[in-house]
């Protein structure tokens, strides 16, 4: 059987600087994946490049073991989503309005949202503890309501993976915890198959059945967090010195006073 | 929830008779109001091709082909603005923000420079060469701008643009200078905008047009719905977003080509009519789009009655109109904003 989403031997430069080198690497369905990684080692690309929303020139990148630049977008789109780190609303659109556009992949030109689609968003907005201000305005809303948002957004477009680039790193811990707890929700009663690009290595290890390293465009480690979080080889990819704490299974990375 | 669905549906629904009701109310009204009083029976007893009967010649003859182009044009750069702002992301983005007015001004300036007089299938060779430098300006501008890794940087547009308005504005300015006094005459008032020279031919010929770039934006309104959004997040919902940008710039020109290469540049009504319609309708663009088109055919009708009238029986050029308004409007805009 075809891996669920697979990456072989993916290599993305802009304006010749590599960006990502030799990247390959094979999800199963229901994985929860955390990409970690110093600013500007590629995990944004990585995942805009498995999500379609960059496009590639050739085959490396399969969902189902299809090339998903041969796949239509909108039939794409029903697999596979990807959500940004920022929200950017030029124009008043209300909430209920901004759900709803995840339905897009499922209707025809010329339509409005039917019934169905009303009730799978509303119950994405449920889900996401947004209904409250389904009716106001998004630009209205905070950083963290906008990331619940954007994830019912994504809910509603029923995909069998979802992509998220740094889906906490803006928000304060109660709201990166609540974020969490609905992505693994997601996973656990969806099967819903899951890769957060990550910033914070204790929520990620916490969270990740599995981490992915990712340093200047390629990958150093892949496999469960206690075997990725290994004191040497955070302190070469971050340059900083840790100390790692084992907490019931959970590990902590926690910077130490001594050098930079 | 059942009820919320019904409710906006039916909400949408009357918005949009509520603004086909104006647009029908001002279409029959507008033709009854100007500087001469007519007798409206007298009128209609005359019909459309009456001779010897003045209030005949007047409503059928100049006013009513006036508004109904007022209404096409109208209708043509409301809808071409809301488009060009959802494509640019930006709200204070316009038909004319890429060029194609000042391609346009080229076009027709130097088609009178040249003192080309005559007509071309109907069309005086003014209105084509506009029409050409329009779709040249365009197409100018959009050539200079690379995509990159497949995607068009918006801003990067927009600065193409005004740096071509500005690039053809002065070559106007050059040919204008150049010009004698009667070309002189004929380029400063082409440069106003107006509807006052028009018949039903040209109307009807420009219609056509109109109505397939509309309807050809109203098929993609989600897809730019989405655009509006972000190129990515539209993107990861399933939208081809470089084919949707080209369907979108391609009919949004193409629709505000026409007009102006007919009227002239008539500014602010596409960015006006689109705030305002927002207002009431939202950002969506299924339903902004018609909403659009039936509030600026109003819009311009009504602007261009006031410019048939305010200073009878002189009648001014309703680009002067629309222009009067557009500097206070950019005001409330921007206060709206908290900018200023």
């Amino acid at each position: 059987m075809n891996p669920h989403l697979e990456v072989k031997n993916l290599n993305f430069a802009y304006d010749s600087k590599p960006i990502l080198k030799d990247i390959s690497l094979s999800v199963k369905k229901g994985e929860f994946i955390g990409l970690i990684g110093p600013n500007g080692s590629g995990k944004s690309t990585l995942l805009k490049l498995m999500g379609g929303v960059m496009s590639l020139s050739d085959d490396a990148v399969r969902i189902n073991g299809q090339p998903i630049n041969a796949i239509k977008k909108k039939v794409l789109a029903r697999d596979i989503t990807w959500i940004s780190q920022e929200h950017p609303m030029v124009f008043p659109f209300t909430i209920q309005e901004i759900v709803l556009m995840g339905r897009h992949p499922y209707l025809p030109p010329l339509s409005f949202e039917g019934e169905e689609d009303y009730r799978i968003a509303r119950d994405a907005m449920e889900m996401t503890q947004t209904s409250q201000f389904s009716n106001r305005y998004f630009n209205e809303i905070s950083g963290g309501e906008k990331q619940r948002v954007m994830l019912a957004s994504a809910i509603a477009q029923e995909p069998e993976i979802m992509l998220l680039d740094e889906p906490t790193s803006a928000l304060d811990l109660k709201y990166q915890i609540q974020i969490l707890n609905i992505l693994k929700r997601l996973n656990e009663e969806q099967n819903i198959t899951l890769i957060l690009a990550m910033h914070d290595l204790n929520l990620a290890s916490r969270y990740c059945r599995r981490l992915i390293l990712l340093d200047d465009g390629a990958i150093i480690r892949d496999g469960a967090p206690s075997e990725v979080l290994k004191k040497e080889v955070i302190e070469k990819v971050y340059g900083v010195n840790v100390n790692l704490h084992n907490l019931d299974g959970e590990i902590l990375v926690h910077p130490s006073n001594s050098g930079s | 929830m059942n009820m919320t669905i019904n409710m906006s549906q039916l909400s949408y629904k009357m918005t949009i008779v509520m603004f086909l009701l104006l647009f029908l109310v001002t279409l029959c009204v507008a033709p009854l109001i100007g500087s001469t009083q007519i007798k409206l029976l007298n009128a209609i007893a005359g019909g459309i091709h009456a001779q010897n009967n003045l209030d005949a010649s007047i409503l059928f003859q100049v006013r009513l082909p006036r508004v109904l182009l007022g209404a096409v044009a109208g209708a043509a750069l409301s809808v071409a603005g809301a488009v060009f702002q959802a494509l640019l992301r930006n709200d204070l983005a316009a038909p004319f923000t890429l060029g194609v007015s000042s391609g346009a001004a080229l076009g027709a300036v130097l088609a009178i420079v040249l003192n080309f007089n005559i007509s071309i299938l109907g069309f005086p060779l003014v209105s084509l060469f506009s029409f050409i430098g329009a779709l040249g300006a365009i197409f100018l501008v959009f050539s200079l701008v690379k995509t990159q890794h497949g995607e068009l940087p918006t801003s990067i547009l927009l600065l193409a643009g005004v740096t071509a308005n500005f690039f053809f504005a002065s070559i106007v300015m050059f040919l204008h200078y150049v010009s004698d006094f009667g070309q002189s005459f004929r380029i400063i008032r082409w440069l106003m905008g107006g509807l006052d020279i028009t018949d039903y031919q040209t109307v009807l010929s420009i219609t056509p047009i109109i109505l397939i770039g509309i309807g050809l934006l109203v098929y993609v309104g989600r897809d730019l719905n989405l655009i509006s959004t972000g190129d990515h997040p539209a993107k990861s919902r399933g939208v081809d977003v470089s084919q949707i940008q080209k369907i979108g710039f391609i009919a949004a020109s193409l629709i505000t080509a026409t007009v102006v290469a007919i009227t002239g540049p008539i500014g602010f009504v596409g960015l006006i009519v689109p705030h305002i319609a927002r207002l009431f309708v939202g950002s969506d663009l299924r339903i902004l789009i018609p909403v659009s088109m039936l509030f600026g055919a109003s819009f311009l009708i009504i602007c261009d009655t006031i410019a048939r009238t305010i200073i009878a029986p002189t009648e001014i050029p309703v680009g002067i109109i629309t222009a009067m308004l557009g500097g206070p409007f950019f005001v409330w805009l921007l206060k709206r904003k908290k900018w200023l």
